[in-house]
């Protein structure tokens, strides 16, 4: 039956998305909106009315806010480089996707040792006779400074995701195009932003969208530099779920992640949206 | 056999998923206590392998280990041979756990006992180790004891001025308080602050006694290092010297202690109006009725409190032994240094035990996470006391009215759910 082939060879992906993703989803889906078995939004009432909600949520876009364009001019400008070159391409790719490989909690821990009292950046300002004792940067009284180490060590270990997904992308651009532009006079930069960009929107799409949704969902590396002193939706789920007990609010904050994540996948989805006519 | 039910064991917690593994032959010593990787690895290797059959010791966080409790209880059958936990995570296990009466208990004290019945006439735990928080300080730092403080009688106003002698003398804030994310810092407020001011930690939270105890540990904070809120254990910055005075868990002080004994004291906590109140930590041992082999837990139980295994686990956990037991000559430092800081303040004239939270079962973190929070928002995010204290307030009445909880020592025992005033 080759007709049925094909489903049937999807069948287990699909019972494995039913089983591992749909079914737990409804569940927290349903957890959200009752309480004690009754249907109610006490959950999210419990959840805004807590002091640090709007601390964790703006916190968190905030975050997404610096940290995604940061990334996107980096990763394009990086791929551009990748791509132009003629030698030791490979090599470089692997080089700047080293940070890949390394957990988001081991990349929150490099960074601590950084920035700690007793960390490297400490022992060398205070080796170079800088400063005359160690400085706590990682403070509550300046969260900024843990929000800009948060921010370098997501720079540093996510960029690479981008990268590669444009590398990806820019690779399926016909040379031709950049080569009539050329004819025609267009500069790099011109040739950059009208026909290298325009062309790569479906790869900017899917790299947005994922670095987008894994910017809502960052956890372990604000949790290993901020601890408390810096809540994103993500810590407060899990502090709500583990150490209150409480799964109904864990749920609620589940949801609130999960909702944003649609609106801005939806967000970018319309803006990068290419006509199915002007597809390569 | 072990490393492969280990690596089970972790793989089953990373993703959730609460599938029992096939029964091993192993008992599974599921716990609360011992969590740092070298402890252990010292319960392993040094308290239970003794034991014939050989056990599993996991250590778990809270969460989880109640999760799995949870997921076997409603399965009606389970892997978990016996259950390790302070009296607050065993109290809300009562009718899932099997009486224990039938196991020789006859050598440790009858108010720990009382506490292991859980109200009820059955012995659903039995004590297994014991521990309190004390205060540490570094030797350099005595010479700024104020004028006519006794280090074994201190007062918080004389801890306070002792703070700022250190502050003003080295230009440094030297208090140190374990206020991280890991920090034992709710136990500091249920236990010695408030009740120490207020002779309550619930019923009198938003007393004019409470607004002042608030004002006094505002005042003690600004003699405390600003590092405090990365501080999970203190015995940390106390060997690292960034701190010379400390408050922490006597098993989180021991380190500093272990490795350097001639260069700290231990001391008992200090004294408020209303006495010097302390918090007694009892863990204790369970047994589940979904337990595979009831005897084989039973067995188990019984190995724990032999006198020769509460010396190891004591050498293990720095926890005490719920029994009076002949101390070795070799016993580390921290032992020594704390054993009669302990004795002073539990038998201070002005002792005022305030227990850990009882009755609230899956509530008890919530319940913490309160004078958490109210911690934070008085003293780091410098908000109002008496409104943060009204709006906290609130939140924990609610919650005392939710888990239906009657008060626990110091506070005056309750009809209903424990009253906040």
């Amino acid at each position: 039956m080759p007709r049925a082939l094909p489903y049937l060879l999807l069948l287990p992906a699909t019972l494995f998305l039913v089983v591992f993703f749909l079914y737990p989803f409804v569940n927290v889906a349903w957890d959200s909106v009752t309480r004690g078995g009754e249907m109610t939004l006490a959950n999210y009432q419990r959840m805004a009315s807590h002091w640090k909600f709007p601390t964790a949520f703006w916190n968190t876009l905030l975050l997404a806010g610096i940290v995604v364009p940061i990334q996107l001019a980096m990763a394009l400008t990086m791929a551009s480089i990748v791509t132009k070159l003629q030698k030791g391409r490979s090599t470089l790719l692997y080089i700047f996707a080293i940070p890949l490989g390394i957990s988001d909690l081991a990349a929150g821990l490099i960074w601590l040792a950084i920035f700690e009292q007793s960390g490297f950046l400490n022992s060398m300002l205070y080796g170079l006779g800088v400063i005359e004792r160690p400085i706590l940067f990682l403070s509550y009284q300046n969260t900024w400074v843990i929000l800009l180490a948060i921010v370098l060590a997501e720079v540093w270990r996510a960029t690479a995701i981008m990268m590669v997904i444009l590398v990806a992308g820019m690779g399926l651009i016909p040379k031709e195009y950049g080569e009539a532009a050329e004819v025609f006079g267009a500069s790099r930069w011109q040739r950059f932003t009208r026909v290298t960009l325009p062309m790569l929107k479906p790869s900017l799409q899917t790299a947005l969208i994922l670095r987008v949704i894994l910017a809502f969902e960052v956890f372990a590396v604000v949790v290993a530099l901020g601890g408390t002193q810096f809540p994103v939706l993500m810590s407060e789920t899990y502090q709500w779920q583990f150490t209150m007990q409480d799964r109904g609010v864990a749920a609620a904050y589940a949801m609130v992640i999960l909702g944003i994540s649609v609106a801005f996948t939806l967000v970018i989805l319309r803006l990068l949206h290419v006509p199915k006519e002007a597809r390569i | 056999m072990n490393k492969l039910e280990t690596l089970k064991a972790g793989a089953a917690l990373a993703t959730m998923t609460l599938l029992a593994g096939p029964a091993a032959a192993e008992a599974l010593f599921w716990s609360t206590q011992a969590k740092p990787v070298e402890e252990t690895q010292a319960m392993r290797e040094q308290v239970l392998a003794g034991f014939e059959g050989g056990v599993d010791y996991q250590g778990m966080d809270e969460g989880p280990w109640l999760t799995r409790i949870q997921a076997e209880m409603q399965a009606g059958s389970g892997t978990i041979a016996v259950l390790g936990g302070l009296h607050g995570d065993l109290s809300g296990l009562g009718e899932g756990l099997m009486d224990l009466s039938a196991i020789d208990t006859s050598v440790i004290g009858d108010a720990m006992l009382e506490l292991g019945r859980l109200g009820t006439d059955q012995q659903l735990y039995v004590p297994w180790m014991q521990a309190t928080y004390l205060m540490a300080a570094n030797r350099e730092a005595l010479q700024y004891l104020p004028e006519g403080a006794d280090l074994n009688a201190l007062t918080y106003d004389q801890l306070i001025a002792w703070a700022a002698a250190v502050h003003e003398a080295t230009g440094e804030r030297r208090f140190g308080f374990p206020a991280g994310p890991q920090g034992l810092r709710h136990r500091f407020f249920q236990g010695f602050l408030l009740p120490a001011y207020t002779g309550s930690t619930v019923t009198e939270f938003r007393s004019e006694a409470a607004v002042e105890a608030w004002g006094v540990f505002a005042e003690l904070w600004s003699h405390t290092t600003p590092a405090s809120t990365n501080y999970s254990f203190m015995q940390e910055p106390l060997l690292t010297g960034d701190v010379w005075i400390a408050f922490d868990h006597v098993a989180r002080l021991a380190d500093a202690f272990n490795q350097r004994p001639d260069d700290f004291v231990a001391f008992p906590a200090p004294a408020g109006p209303e006495g010097r109140a302390y918090m007694p930590v009892l863990a204790g041992l369970a047994v589940m009725n979904t337990a595979p082999d009831a005897e084989q837990s039973m067995a188990l139980v019984n190995y724990m409190l032999q006198p020769e295994t509460q010396i190891a686990t004591l050498r293990a956990t720095n926890f005490f032994p719920v029994m009076p037991v002949d101390m070795p000559d070799d016993m580390p430092a921290s032992v020594q240094a704390f054993a009669p800081a302990i004795a002073t303040m539990t038998g201070a004239s002005d002792a005022l035990p305030a227990l850990l939270p009882m009755g609230l079962g899956e509530l008890g973190g919530q319940f913490s996470q309160i004078y958490t929070d109210t911690f934070e928002q008085i003293i780091l995010a410098g908000r109002p006391v008496e409104a943060t204290l009204d709006a906290q307030a609130e939140v924990l009445r609610a919650l005392m009215v939710q888990a239906n909880a009657p008060c626990w020592a110091p506070d005056e025992p309750s009809d209903g759910p424990c009253p906040v005033n």
